[in-house]
């Protein structure tokens, strides 16, 4: 579904990405971990299109598409969503708006008609309840007010709604309590499927511990560094990044060849 | 470039205004008192002649082009042929509401309607209470609205033919909104017309008034309209200005609010049209317990220029004012948002608050935004706030990753800039048609679909 061939990719005027290869496919979830600076919302934010991030090098293919060559609203409708690890509040819109806005973007982009009101509704609740959202929180402004927790839930909660092919997580378990966590990693288990694949960019190991990983990544210094399976990250847990900084880096490996 | 106002040329236009009232002032009428008051008025207007950027609170508009243009008196002009169907577009769809209209200043009995109202209340046209009880009138009109250091209420004290009369008396809600619909029309030569209204509210009475300012390109006009209001003790008044003339229209709107002790009184002012519109809104709050809130909104694009000029007086203790002001600016326009709020020394208790955010469109687009806030006394909560800013990028990024274009994107973000003011609209049919305007000014087109 995702292929990463040898990706570079600069920060105002600095390389943050050097060199990554990862495929990725459809029933798979990975997850890429690693220190703080190590590059991971970087590749996330640069999968979703952030035009402030510039590729320097190297390639990412969709669905045999070539995913950097799209807008980032046309990347949405092919089926790439990102979960926001810093989601923006904004006053004004409501949430129904957004996500009726959002919805039926995407099925315009398809050739298929807007959803119709009272379908729109009941889509809403089912998602709303597997989040643990009251209904209020529809009509009340675009994250406005919300608590780190509501924010990660709504992210999860639009996923759920747009019901994307490849869902990027950018760490989405941070600053959740353990009762949200386990709500939010719900949602997302919820939407494992043979179809559907997952990149979870985390610093930590907990998420995984509720949304288990068939794969691995260790990000370092903007390459990967070290692939394995969900073992991989309980090492990481229990010994740190250390371990990993101390071996002599190998050069790259892809996931899957 | 900008055409400079040379003061020969003001001078020359400020004689014409002059001779205009010499030979009009027969059929201006009114009774006597209002007689004397207007000349008083005329010669306080040429004695200040028009003002210029040099003066403190015209420093960012220029009203060069307003004195090219040989506006004539609307007494001296002939009406224009506006039937109901024209006015169609202005009114608020399902809304029930007491309509007065007037046109070019003058009231339009065809147009008009009054739907029946509570027992006391008055709502007509000005003119008919200067002839049926001009000793009613003395006590309040002319008496709010100072012309004395003021050129355009001079003017209009000066010129004033009619506008609208309402009167809530003591402990009487009036349920239903009373619109008041200005349509200025044009067809040869370009006409000035100067409304003038008067709203007075009885101890513990209720209202809401719109005032709405209408018109249609290519007529060429200007409207210099003066409104007074005296809401009583404890009376609650919730007034909209809707200013929806078209760009080749001059406007400028006056208003002056007397606030007696524990009145409430919320005014809304939407600006959409007009070439050149300048706001000028002064409350007082002359006995204690007052709550004001002031609320602005104006959308300019193309060439248009949007003044605001806003003074509230904290003149008594524990009064409470909130202001808020914003601007979104497109194209070549210019916005201008100046606040002045005066805490004077025995106002203590005082609660005042202003914020003044602009969004700004195009690189052309220009605003001046300056807050003011002057305190004398001690024991106040003040403050006062400005922005000036463009669309965050990390918004619009955040709409299209989930599949929305950029350019609805850029839409909903600009109308969700309005909704602060917006959303406080609390008569729903004016909120639904100004989220109608909105949109449909939005600098890429339509299309949002539904309210947000």
């Amino acid at each position: 579904m995702l292929e990463i061939k040898d990706l570079h990719v600069k920060v105002a005027g600095k390389e943050i990405l050097k060199g990554i290869d990862l495929s990725i496919n459809a029933g798979e979830v990975h997850a890429v971990m690693g220190p703080n600076g190590s590059g991971k919302t970087t590749l996330a934010q640069v999968l979703a299109g952030r035009v402030t991030y510039e590729v320097t090098g190297g390639r990412a293919r969709f669905e045999g598409k070539d995913l950097l060559a799209m807008k980032p609203e046309d990347r949405a409708r092919e089926g790439v969503f990102m979960a926001f690890q810093y989601p923006v509040e904004i006053p004004g819109v409501s949430n129904a708006y957004f996500l009726k806005a959002a919805l039926n973007a995407i099925r315009k982009y398809h050739g298929r008609e807007e959803i119709d009101a009272m379908d729109f509704v009941s889509l809403v609740q089912d998602k709303a309840k597997l989040l643990g959202l009251d209904e209020t929180f529809m009509k009340r402004g675009l994250n406005e007010g919300f608590s780190g927790g509501e924010k990660k839930k709504n992210e999860v909660f639009q996923m759920a709604v747009l019901e994307p092919k490849l869902c990027v997580l950018d760490e989405t378990d941070s600053g959740l309590d353990i009762d949200a966590l386990r709500v939010v990693a719900n949602g997302i288990n919820a939407m494992r499927s043979p179809t559907r694949a997952m990149l979870v960019v985390t610093h930590y190991q907990r998420l995984l511990d509720y949304v288990i990983p068939d794969f691995v990544h260790v990000l370092v210094d903007g390459k990967i560094v070290k692939s394995g399976d969900a073992d991989l990250a309980r090492n990481l847990e229990k010994h740190g990044y250390g371990w990993i900084l101390e071996e002599t880096p190998r050069p790259p490996q892809a996931a899957r060849a | 470039m900008r055409p400079v106002t040379t003061v020969a040329a003001s001078v020359d236009t400020k004689q014409t205004y002059v001779a205009d009232f010499a030979s009009s002032e027969r059929e201006l009428g009114g009774p006597e008192w209002l007689r004397a008051v207007r000349k008083k008025a005329i010669g306080h207007f040429e004695a200040l002649g028009f003002p210029t950027q040099k003066h403190e609170q015209w420093k960012f508009t220029n009203l060069a082009t307003l004195l090219r243009i040989p506006f004539k008196p609307a007494i001296l002009g002939r009406p224009g042929g506006v039937v109901a169907e024209n006015l169609e577009p202005f009114t608020f769809g399902v809304l029930k509401t007491s309509q007065l209209v007037f046109v070019n200043g003058r009231y339009a009995p065809r147009l008009s309607y009054l739907r029946s109202l509570p027992e006391g209340v008055r709502v007509a046209p000005l003119a008919e209470m200067l002839r049926a009880e001009p000793e009613t009138l003395e006590k309040h009109l002319t008496r709010y609205a100072q012309f004395e250091d003021d050129p355009f209420v001079a003017l209009n004290t000066a010129f004033f033919q009619d506008g609208a009369y309402v009167e809530v008396p003591k402990g009487t809600v009036v349920g239903e909104p009373i619109h008041l619909l200005f349509v200025s029309t044009s067809r040869d030569l370009p006409i000035v017309a100067h409304p003038r209204n008067l709203i007075l509210m009885g101890a513990g009475s209720q209202a809401t008034v719109i005032e709405s300012y209408a018109g249609w390109a290519p007529d060429v006009t200007f409207t210099n309209a003066v409104t007074e209001v005296a809401p009583g003790p404890g009376a609650v008044l919730d007034h909209y200005k809707i200013q929806r003339e078209a760009e080749t229209a001059f406007h400028i709107a006056t208003m002056t609010v007397h606030q007696d002790r524990d009145s409430s009184f919320s005014a809304h002012s939407i600006s959409l049209g007009g070439g050149l519109v300048r706001n000028y809104v002064h409350t007082l709050f002359r006995a204690p317990g007052g709550s004001l809130t002031l609320n602005g909104l104006y959308m300019t694009a193309g060439n248009q220029q949007a003044d605001n000029y806003t003074r509230i007086d904290h003149v008594a203790p524990a009064c409470t004012s909130v202001e808020l002001y914003r601007g979104i600016l497109g194209g070549r326009s210019r916005g201008v948002f100046n606040g002045n709020i005066y805490v004077r020394k025995d106002a203590q208790k005082t609660v005042a608050r202003q914020t003044n955010k602009n969004l700004l469109l195009s690189k052309e687009a220009f605003v001046d935004s300056t807050p003011g806030l002057e305190i004398l006394a001690d024991d106040v909560k003040c403050n006062h706030s400005s922005t000036i800013g463009q669309l965050d990028e990390n918004a619009v990024f955040y709409l299209r990753s989930r599949g929305i274009d950029e350019e609805a994107a850029r839409n909903i973000l600009t109308y969700a800039f309005a909704a602060d003011v917006v959303n406080q609209v609390k008569v729903a049919p004016v909120r639904i048609k100004l989220d109608q305007l909105i949109v449909s000014r939005l600098p890429r087109g339509a299309g949002l679909g539904e309210t947000l």
